[in-house]
């Protein structure tokens, strides 16, 4: 950790001392041409610092941030796995970063191969052949899936299909992006092996059924036994199946979703394919869909025709979602990343990861208490927290900013909803057994702490710049505004 | 945060399995969330509530809460009319953790179904629900 990790470190703002300047202008040499009045503001108040402030300022917040280059960043249902530097080589090639998006095709048939190679590894690595590359981030990818399978139905003049089947473990876009696309959403139960309950999914679907939405593995980390049994009821009411991609880390290689019965699926570039997420740059969530549907997919597809590369609309296509080509720099990540693993061994993604995900719940399952504690999870696994609550009135809340203060990342907690105090934790197939076994050992140490000090651990984190913040006050009363304060000149008042 | 306080089951309401409790007074049902629906979605830093004179149906959304964990809906226990909201949850919202069967209150609804009180539990099926993980 970092000699300045724990002192905080004011604003620009607070740093501003009126007179330091970043740059010193040469004199202008043509003539001055002062600027409208009404375009003037005297009330800016900006920071006035020197430029060796300000890199020193960005330098000591860049050292009390964790990334997964530090360490383990076990975010449950994100994958946050190493992202290798490799992938930031490859986008720095000039024909990569420096091309333009309005080049003519003629000219960018490097990168368009690029497009086409990748659309044809998903199609394969899904079992599902028609692809778009074009939605930026896995929430998109799902809103043009299930206007894909609207359009599907409209089309055949099945008009009646106004509700999406969402099973109660479910991402929380998943019902946003049905909600979004019009349909009603109707909600599944899970069954106390994680499951989808069957009964309750016959009881509900229908004739109105356009679709069910379901992510496997679960969001409890848990395979869907029933995943073709799912797959033939709901084919069987005439709706389509659309599979969250979200977790193909699990499953990547060795199962592929339109083998098992899904007709739509999104995969997140930025989780499977190792992809940075958020700062690292922007997300991408292409879809896969059945042949049959390659005619809704929104425009351009890249198409091949003899050694000629081109943008393609489908003949009934939903239309643009997104400008230009799609994320192409995270297309170049994803694309290296599946070349530098090659086909035969893309399948060890999957079982590292799952695993890891059992090796740490082995070490943990003793102490915290497995919400199925009978199954063999996959890449991720979930811990139910209502006994700490209960014997040490300790919230799961405590228990990750808790592992703050031993210098790791904190799970996914509060999620799925379905699973009281859930604390949900997936280490992804980058993590080392030693570095599984440490992030392990803070685990029961904290579960020891919070039975024999458990207001060490309503105050955590202690070991940080700033300690526990009050999250409610800051729902309740959010300063959407901020006002620097108005720092006194020094020069003035000597 | 867990208060570690016992959660209450007041033996003169009625319950949904979604959380929501009814109390009957003449022809106006009012209706809150349980003090074991509060205590679990933890700190509640926001409701919203429909507008009065809304007609709804029994198991429709009337309301969102949310809390720093979670928004979740809430669904109308009987079918019938809005004839009142509990404005103060706006500015205090956390009344519904303080006092989830009293001030906490959030719709009266007036006049109201009464055949639906029938799908409802009693205060022990209810607790017996919750501490089987029948419902959660």
């Amino acid at each position: 950790m970092s000699i300045t990790a724990n002192k905080p470190e004011p604003l620009l703002y607070e740093q501003s001392n009126p007179g330091s300047i970043g740059y010193a202008l040469p004199e202008s040499d043509v003539p001055h041409t002062p600027l409208p009045a009404h375009l003037m503001r005297a009330d800016l108040n900006l920071p006035e610092v020197a430029e060796v402030d300000v890199v020193r300022h960005f330098t000591r917040l860049s050292q009390k941030n964790y990334c997964v280059d530090l360490g383990i960043y076990p975010l449950g249902s994100c994958t946050m796995k190493y992202n290798p530097k490799m992938n930031e080589d490859a986008i720095q090639l000039t024909g990569m970063s420096q091309v333009h998006p309005m080049q003519p095709p003629e000219t960018a048939q490097g990168v368009m191969q690029l497009m086409y190679e990748l659309q044809e590894y998903l199609g394969e690595i899904s079992g599902l052949p028609a692809v778009t590359l074009q939605p930026a981030a896995g929430a998109q990818g799902e809103l043009v899936g299930i206007l894909v399978i609207r359009a599907y139905h409209l089309k055949r003049g099945d008009t009646g299909r106004s509700e999406v089947l969402i099973p109660d473990s479910a991402h929380g876009t998943n019902p946003a992006t049905s909600a979004m696309a019009g349909y009603r959403v109707v909600e599944v139960k899970s069954d106390a092996r994680g499951n989808m309950d069957l009964d309750d999914l016959r009881s509900k679907v229908s004739d109105k059924t356009a679709a069910i939405m379901f992510t496997n593995p679960n969001t409890l980390g848990l395979f869907e036994e029933h995943v073709r049994e799912v797959n033939k009821i709901v084919h069987d009411a005439g709706g389509l199946v659309y599979g969250d991609g979200a977790n193909l880390n699990a499953i990547i290689g060795i199962a592929r979703p339109g083998d098992l019965g899904f007709d739509v699926i999104h995969s997140n570039l930025h989780k499977t394919f190792s992809v940075p997420h958020g700062g690292g740059g922007p997300g991408s969530g292409p879809v896969m869909a059945r042949p049959d549907l390659a005619e809704f997919l929104p425009t351009p597809i890249v198409s091949k025709k003899g050694d000629v590369y081109a943008f393609e609309t489908p003949t009934n296509t939903i239309g643009r979602i997104k400008s230009f080509w799609g994320n192409f720099l995270a297309l170049v990540r994803a694309y290296t990343y599946i070349r530098s693993y090659g086909k035969e061994h893309l399948r060890e993604i999957a079982e590292i990861s799952v695993l890891n995900a059992n090796y740490l719940l082995a070490l943990v399952r003793d102490v915290y208490d497995p919400q199925v504690p009978e199954r063999t999870c996959k890449h991720e696994f979930v811990l139910n927290g209502t006994r700490f609550k209960k014997e040490y009135g300790v919230n799961t809340l405590d228990v990750a900013k808790r592992i703050i203060d031993y210098g790791f990342y904190p799970p996914t907690i509060y999620f799925p909803l379905i699973v009281p105090e859930c604390l949900m934790i997936e280490p992804t197939e980058t993590q080392s057994k030693a570095s599984l076994d440490e992030f392990a050992a803070a685990l029961l140490k904290i579960a020891e702490e919070a039975r024999t000090d458990p207001q060490l651990l309503h105050n955590a984190p202690h070991n940080t710049p700033v300690t526990r913040l009050d999250d409610v006050k800051a729902a309740r009363e959010p300063v959407l505004n901020y006002k620097p304060p108005q720092i006194p000149d020094q020069r003035k008042a000597a | 945060m867990s208060s570690g306080k016992e959660i209450s089951y007041p033996t003169d309401l009625k319950y949904a399995a979604t959380h929501e409790w009814v109390r009957v007074e003449g022809d106006t049902a009012t209706v809150g969330i349980s003090d074991y629906a509060q205590d679990a979605l933890g700190d509640i830093v926001f409701v919203e509530l429909p507008v009065v004179g809304m007609e709804l149906r029994a198991k429709s959304g009337f309301g969102v809460v949310e809390s720093v964990k979670a928004a979740s809906d809430v669904f109308m226990p009987v079918g019938g009319s809005i004839s009142a909201t509990n404005d103060e949850l706006a500015n205090a919202p956390e009344t519904v953790n303080a006092d989830a069967f009293g001030a906490g209150w959030m719709i009266k609804i007036s006049p109201f179904n009464a055949d639906d009180l029938a799908k409802l539990m009693d205060a022990a099926t209810y607790k017996s629900k919750i501490e089987s993980g029948e419902i959660h």
